[in-house]
């Protein structure tokens, strides 16, 4: 199977393990290249296992581990086409198996936790994949030099057969995986220059695409487990408020209703069918202790910000006096920017399916980090972390929400209490209401230029609160590198430069978005920096360009957008052109955004060029279909995205008040790919941040009016 | 007990009235190819064809569904070879993945209905299919490629 849990039939463990893999073997050190050729347990069947991600068998049958999961990034794909490559095998022939949870085997070598966000797939992945690949193939290599009693030097490999080269004589892997077993693993081998690349750099089908065009691609949704019962859980409307009590006596005389158990989110009532189970939801009488967020709104919380801007933030950023220069006259720009609380919107609302026994404890889950769910499992099953199971569903989008525990939580307490295995379901309106949203910010904006118009000073004050602090990742007090990301590193050569940060947060659960900080301060920087240019009288690529001297990498990329969108030339009649850059997650993205406004102030997004340098493109058809989908998720936090908050509860509860962009809407999207050689950049994200701020900016060219807060209000547009 | 014929196979289903056709499907018969998005009509991820006219499954009462020919996408081909199914495999549609039985669905009963689609014929006929992954620009490519392979272009 190509993935955990793509076949139609139930899921058990054992499909897991007659996958060829299992757990815990104790036998892999340090960068995880295994010592001496030992076996693990996931070469059991197979003769030859050198490291964690690869076996092959006597039949010559090629296994590679996938650790990165596939959330529509391609890594199913990607991922085990990196070891291929380097191992030298027919890709299209291996089998590929999603990892089980086990961060000392299968933990992103960066982070040291298999939790996968922050677009770091391919990025922190690439060097050792290569290796492992690398490494067997060494030992191939050498098998087969001892079995013609030849020098390593004279052998080559050609797709899953080594050669001698003086004499052409051949042996597949099949025939040399014994020998190659009992060889020590290379810890530094040597790598495919580029030009040997067989499938890095080239197009690559997805393989889960003949799996998600007929049905049978599994996600966690269609999880089916023997004796399986559904739930769906009642939850307080208000963030943080608790069942006071509840009376379960109308749901229960429901047919199908089997259980209703109070946990941790709420109170879960338990059927034998979804339905049943909202049904039963909907007859339960619940009292709700609604705590302190009652009497938090959008506009409480707008006014806190605004408050808060009126202090002296921490400084994240002080170069020069931008204070003294702004004092020192010239032309003075200044503006205020704000971005709502946006939800993720997965299409696959959240759900897990959980069986918790006295001694067992197993979860089928569509997570962005299975190692998270395991510690989870460890923590409601009270068994010892490597004895929880954790299968890996497809995802049915992520964006960061899959990061989160509450809905792994939901299964695990739920199938605890009634002693079965249960499948937790939310709708669609559970998912959009009891989210971890982007955070909502306010931002203060003030430059300066001098008489020649060069910018003399820049002045920024963020306001709104810190994911990593409140998550409990970055002390309180301190600066929060995730609310910083894209304001303290701008770009821009300016001689005085002030960035603060006010920590505000009233309670909503924020959380990881795609490209969270990233999309909401490339929207505010590169807006400003646009109306910086309209004060400096200089065409808007123009003036970035002057100020990008000592960033080469994102100068390269507008330069790029710029060219391929026809920057030189005018417009379109009736459209507006505009442009904006931003490094994210490691890669260069610039966009030109190409618009039209109508009569009644809805916006069109005609085209979107896009340009991006992620260093090197393992597999550029989906680093496109990664800038294309960036594009559509931006566009739609732009012209729709608000999560709206009155007496503690979020307003919005379904597509018809959180509305997706729709086909008739989208853009046409050109992706060009400048590949700079430069070490991997992330994928997911880096597509999002620049679209925002480029049709903005189009809408500016085209009008004459300014967007300054999000989403786009249209009777701001409408003719007068 | 009512009677369904689901991808040419008649069951006897054991379900209230009201049940959504959705659940029906995905729970009682075990295809769980149909997927819910929404519950309210709004996504159109559980798009499937009654009588060769799609429909959302997730507002269809089961009532409204029987005796009718229905199909989802595990009936829509034997072997994945529908012009759709082979167009969304030439050009990589699915990302997630998630919608696109929803997605392919719509395709297939516009290209039923309207051989050569225009752009406007497609915006007409998949505004109802949110995908949130954003693969509107390859659906529409698809769409058009998938009326090639209908008509036995290469």
């Amino acid at each position: 199977m190509p993935a955990a849990g793509t076949g139609r039939t139930a899921l058990s463990r054992r499909t897991l393990l007659k996958g060829g893999l299992a757990v815990g073997t104790g036998l892999v050190v340090g960068f995880r290249l295994l010592p001496g050729g030992r076996q693990t347990a996931l070469a059991q069947s197979a003769a030859f296992a050198p490291n964690q991600w690869i076996s092959i068998d006597r039949d010559g049958l090629v296994t590679i581990i996938n650790s990165v999961v596939e959330m529509g990034q391609g890594s199913i794909t990607t991922m085990p086409a990196i070891v291929a490559d380097e191992l030298d095998t027919d890709l299209g022939k291996v089998k590929v198996v999603q990892a089980p949870a086990n961060p000392k085997l299968y933990g992103n070598p960066v982070t040291g936790t298999q939790s996968y966000g922050g677009s770091r797939g391919v990025r922190d992945h690439l060097e050792m994949l290569r290796k492992a690949g690398a490494a067997a193939r060494e030992m191939l290599k050498e098998a087969g030099a001892q079995e013609w009693g030849v020098p390593v030097s004279e052998v080559d490999t050609d797709l899953d057969t080594v050669i001698h080269k003086p004499t052409g004589r051949r042996l597949p892997y099949s025939a040399l995986v014994d020998k190659a077993a009992k060889l020590p693993v290379p810890q530094n081998p040597p790598l495919k220059t580029p030009d040997k690349y067989r499938y890095m750099g080239k197009v690559m089908h997805r393989r889960d695409t003949p799996l998600k065009v007929n049905g049978s691609a599994v996600f966690g949704m269609d999880v089916v487990v023997p004796g399986m019962l559904i739930a769906s859980i009642e939850r307080c409307p208000v963030f943080g408020g608790k069942v006071k009590s509840f009376d379960a006596t109308a749901t229960k005389r429901i047919k199908g209703v089997k259980n209703v158990v109070q946990v941790t989110n709420g109170v879960a009532v338990v059927a034998d069918s979804f339905w049943t189970a909202v049904r039963g939801r909907e007859a339960l009488k619940v009292v709700w202790d609604e705590g302190s967020e009652a009497s938090v709104s959008s506009a409480s919380i707008r006014q806190g910000y605004v408050d808060g801007a009126k202090e002296t933030g921490q400084v994240a950023r002080n170069d020069g006096d931008a204070e003294k220069a702004m004092a020192g006259g010239g032309k003075r720009v200044e503006a205020v920017y704000e971005v709502p609380f946006l939800e993720h919107a997965c299409m696959e609302p959240m759900n897990a399916t959980a069986s918790v026994t006295a001694t067992s404890c197993e979860i089928w889950a569509p997570t962005q980090s299975p190692g998270g769910t395991q510690s989870t499992g460890a923590k409601v099953s009270g068994l010892p972390v490597e004895k929880v199971i954790v299968n890996t569903t497809y995802l049915g989008g992520g964006f960061g929400r899959r990061g989160e525990q509450d809905f792994i939580l939901d299964a695990l307490e739920t199938s605890k209490a009634v002693g079965a295995p249960v499948k937790v379901m939310w709708t669609r309106t559970d998912d959009l209401q009891h989210g971890f949203y982007r955070p909502s910010t306010y931002n203060v904006f003030k430059a300066s230029l001098d008489a020649q118009s060069n910018p003399t000073a820049w002045w920024n004050r963020v306001v709104g609160p810190g994911i990593l602090i409140q998550k409990g990742r970055a002390q309180a007090g301190t600066i929060d590198a995730a609310a910083m990301e894209g304001v303290r590193n701008m770009p821009y050569s300016i001689p005085n430069v002030r960035v603060e940060w006010v920590n505000r947060d009233y309670g909503i659960p924020i959380g990881f978005w795609r490209s969270v900080g990233p999309s909401q301060n490339g929207f505010i920087v590169e807006s400003f920096v646009d109306e910086m240019a309209i004060a400096a009288g200089k065409d808007p690529v123009e003036f970035r360009r002057s100020l990008l001297g000592k960033a080469p990498r994102h100068k390269a990329v507008l330069e790029l957008a710029a060219d391929k969108a026809n920057w030189g030339a005018p417009p379109p009649a009736g459209r507006g052109r505009g442009c904006a850059v931003m490094f994210s997650y490691g890669s260069y993205v610039a966009h030109v955004a190409e618009v039209s406004v109508a009569p009644d102030g809805k916006v069109r997004v005609h085209k979107l060029v896009g340009a991006i340098d992620a260093g090197f493109a393992v597999n550029p058809d989906q680093v496109k279909a990664q800038m294309e989908g960036g594009g559509i998720y931006a566009l739609t936090a732009l012209l729709y995205g608000a999560i709206t908050i009155d007496k503690g509860r979020v307003q919005q509860s379904n597509f018809h008040d959180y509305p997706m962009l729709r086909i008739n809407e989208a853009p046409v999207m050109e992706t060009y790919i400048l590949d700079s050689g430069q070490p991997a950049g992330g994928l997911g994200e880096p597509g999002v941040p620049t679209v925002a701020p480029a049709v903005c900016n189009a809408i500016y060219a085209l009008t004459g009016k300014r967007i300054r807060s999000l989403p786009i209000q249209t009777d701001l547009l409408k003719k007068a | 007990m009512i009677t369904l014929i689901v991808n040419g196979k008649r069951s006897q289903v054991d379900a209230p009235a009201d049940m959504p056709l959705l659940w029906v499907i995905r729970e009682k018969l075990s295809l769980t190819g149909t997927k819910y998005g929404c519950g309210t009509a709004l996504c159109g991820a559980c798009t499937v064809h009654l009588n060769g006219q799609p429909v959302r499954a997730c507002t269809t009462p089961l009532s409204a569904a029987a005796g009718k020919r229905i199909t989802t996408i595990e009936g829509l081909s034997a072997k994945s070879d529908h012009p759709v199914q082979k167009a969304w495999i030439e050009l990589d549609v699915p990302q997630c993945g998630f919608c696109q039985s929803g997605q392919i669905m719509s395709a297939a009963a516009l290209l039923a209905k309207t051989p050569n689609p225009s752009d406007d014929d497609i915006d007409a006929a998949m505004t109802g299919n949110i995908c949130r992954c954003g693969t509107y620009q390859r659906i529409r490519a698809g769409i058009h490629r998938a009326a090639q392979i209908k008509k036995g272009g290469a």
